[in-house]
């Protein structure tokens, strides 16, 4: 019976911690949340328009997915001050499977942040070649000897049709902009992009909702010609810088609960 | 009085703790197997993520001892002449040198078998050409059943292994009970292949700095890596990940239209018809002949479907390259070098390796 009264005891605080979040003590700091969506053109796309749904591009073509993944990292949060709080992680974002959330492990400070940010694709003192197990197992890596190593930012592939050509491949595959060789040799741009989505006032645990519109990457300010460029782009350091100029209107903040 | 109490509570307190343990067939309260560490490389422990094991089924010494032994004996099988072994042959990397396997009524299935190594890392947990069996616990209950492998049924199974001399006790061994059941089988066979690690190739060595290559395979390492070569490492892997293979499902160009609808069997999604799991490149030496239906002898009519064979269809993995040009278009000095780099991830001491031969 004693056992029985401590397990009830243990219960019931267990009950009142989870409900910890809805009273009114002000927390010090706060769990974030990352929900990824995406969109074509404010079309809702889900796992089951994978090799289903054909959208249209800026150039006109017709464009099915087969797979799209990438990488968000170093989620930040920035005070009025100017001091930054760096989440130091990353998430590979897949959405022909529906891994579309990113839960760091640490909580940040509660208050009020000028802008919140995040890198899509690795800085690259963080592009190390091989040094993150689970990138390594899903095969995210780019190859070291002539690409220079590493790891893709995104891996986008379908197939595109017009009136020449049906279902044609296209692998728009981001990485550090790279001209190949032995050694590599990188040019000074940089082909990871600075996301912000603005201020934030963070009192409690928080969701935010970024919305990636995945038809901007043939459009603004580039109209990408998928009869030129459509695949073999990792060697192309001009079409990593195409798609960097792309990769600045993908994103947006859709909303933070 | 009290004493009447007394009784009852104990009386009470017996019946719980008996009606939850497994009746009479909990033998021995203290027993416990012992446990087995896999046995991980380096390169994999650097490398990828751990290996799925299972919580209701942790490795043990005596479980794989007894997964082994199954492993090996035709006592599974309808006539007891045919074992997992027949068509996973350690001299083979575990799988037949057949292009489809022959089952005991001399039957032959519609897929080549596959070769058996490294299958604890395969994280999605889908095993078979089609991705259709969903752990390796549950695909081991398979193959016994099939009536085109060893067309025998549990029942029987477990008749002949319970009244074998030496199964009762090893099974004790292994998991604490006399009771032998099919999903105990299932668990020990599990346990057996997952020790099954082949790692131990002389691209191992190299990465290890322990072996160098020839300039032939490492043009061939290139050809395999460069995008704008054979570019396939996107779905067999590269040298941060030793499996070597991406374990998904995808349609590399062989037909233009399916009689095996793999995948898309498995799912009834027409999308993903034609869709098979990308095999290790690991050990090639010793488990021709190649794909699905074991429709390639040799490794040269592989690298020649990739490089001038490929067949369009709906269902094609935009990643194949120049699929209307037939392929990648390789020299045939790339041709033979991306062959000799194959090679190199072929570790002859799986094959001999004393703990999975019988
Ligand atoms: C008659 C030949 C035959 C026998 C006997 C046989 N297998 Fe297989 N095995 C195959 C074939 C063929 C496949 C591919 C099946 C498919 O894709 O439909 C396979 C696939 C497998 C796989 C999946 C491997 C992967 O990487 O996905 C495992 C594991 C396996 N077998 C284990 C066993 C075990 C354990 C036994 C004994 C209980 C056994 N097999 C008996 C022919 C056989
Ligand atoms: C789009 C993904 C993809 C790419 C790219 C790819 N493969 Fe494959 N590979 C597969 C799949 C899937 C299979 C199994 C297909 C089947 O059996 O239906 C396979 C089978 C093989 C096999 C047979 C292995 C066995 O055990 O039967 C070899 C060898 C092979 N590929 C080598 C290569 C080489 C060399 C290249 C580059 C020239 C390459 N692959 C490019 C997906 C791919």
């Amino acid at each position: 019976m004693k056992k029985m009264i401590a397990l009830l005891i243990v219960l019931s605080i267990s009950f009142v911690s989870c409900g910890e979040d809805n009273d009114d003590n002000i927390k010090a700091s706060a769990k974030t949340t990352f929900n990824f969506s995406h969109d074509w053109d404010g079309t809702a796309i889900s796992t089951l328009d994978f090799e289903n749904t054909a959208y249209t591009n800026a150039n006109g073509e017709a464009v099915t997915m087969t797979r799209l993944r990438y990488i968000i990292s170093d989620v930040t949060f920035t005070k009025a001050n100017g001091d930054n709080i760096v989440i130091d992680g990353y998430k590979l974002v897949d959405v022909t499977n529906g891994d579309l959330t990113y839960n760091p492990d640490i909580e940040i400070p509660t208050g009020v942040y000028t802008n919140v940010s995040f890198t899509y694709g690795l800085k690259h003192e963080k592009n190390i070649d091989g040094a993150y197990t689970d990138l390594n197992s899903a095969s995210f890596n780019v190859p070291l000897a002539a690409l220079g190593g590493g790891y893709h930012y995104m891996q986008f592939d379908g197939k595109y049709s017009n009136t020449t050509v049906t279902d044609a491949p296209f692998n728009y595959h981001n990485i550090r902009a790279v001209n190949p060789g032995m050694p590599p040799v990188f040019p000074n741009q940089e082909t990871f992009i600075n996301v912000d989505l603005g201020p934030a006032a963070i009192s409690n645990n928080t969701t935010f909702e970024i919305k990636m519109n995945v038809a901007e990457w043939f459009k603004t300010p580039n109209t990408w010609d998928l009869n030129t460029l459509n695949q073999v782009l990792m060697p192309n350091a001009n079409a990593q810088k195409l798609m960097n100029e792309n990769g600045q209107n993908v994103f947006s903040l859709g909303s933070i609960n | 009085m009290k004493n009447w109490s007394l009784h009852i509570i104990c009386l009470a307190a017996f019946i719980l703790t008996t009606s939850c343990s497994d009746e009479e067939s909990q033998l021995n309260q203290g027993y416990e197997p012992t446990p087995l560490a896999l046995d991980i490389p380096p390169l994999f422990e650097q490398n990828i993520i751990p290996p799925v094991i299972p919580s209701n089924n942790p490795q043990t010494v005596e479980g794989v001892a007894l997964g082994k032994k199954l492993f090996y004996d035709p006592i599974l099988s309808g006539d007891q002449t045919q074992a997992c072994a027949s068509c996973h042959a350690p001299q083979n990397a575990f799988t037949d040198n057949t292009a489809l396997s022959d089952g005991i009524d001399g039957n032959f299935g519609t897929r080549n078998s596959m070769p058996l190594f490294n299958l604890a890392w395969n994280y999605n947990e889908r095993f078979a050409w089609d991705g259709k069996e969903l752990s390796l616990e549950r695909q081991a209950l398979e193959p016994v059943q099939n009536p085109v492998e060893m067309h025998s049924n549990w029942d029987d199974v477990i008749d002949r292994l319970s009244t074998d001399t030496e199964y009762p006790e090893l099974f004790r061994k292994a998991f604490n009970t006399t009771t032998i059941t099919k999903e105990l089988a299932a668990k020990a066979l599990a346990q057996f292949e997952r020790t099954l690690i082949s790692s131990n190739s002389k691209f191992d060595n190299y990465l290890l700095g322990q072996a160098t290559l020839t300039p032939e395979e490492l043009n061939g390492l290139d050809v395999f890596m460069q995008e704008s070569r054979g570019d396939c490492f996107h779905c067999h892997g590269n040298p941060n990940n030793p499996l070597w293979t991406d374990n998904i499902f995808h349609n590399n160009g062989l037909d233009a239209t399916f009689t095996d609808l793999g995948l898309g069997g498995v799912t009834g999604d027409p999308s993903d018809n034609g869709k098979f799991k990308s095999p290790s490149i690991r050990n090639l030496a010793y488990t021709a002949p190649y794909m699905h239906d074991g429709r390639f002898a040799t490794l040269e009519e592989v690298i020649n479907h990739y490089s001038e064979g490929l067949q369009n269809s709906s269902t094609i993995d935009p990643l194949m390259k120049k699929v209307d040009e037939g392929g990648v278009q390789l020299s045939n000095q790339d041709k033979a070098d991306l062959k000799a780099f194959l090679l190199t991830l072929s570790d002859p001491s799986f094959l001999t390796n004393p703990d999975f031969t019988n």
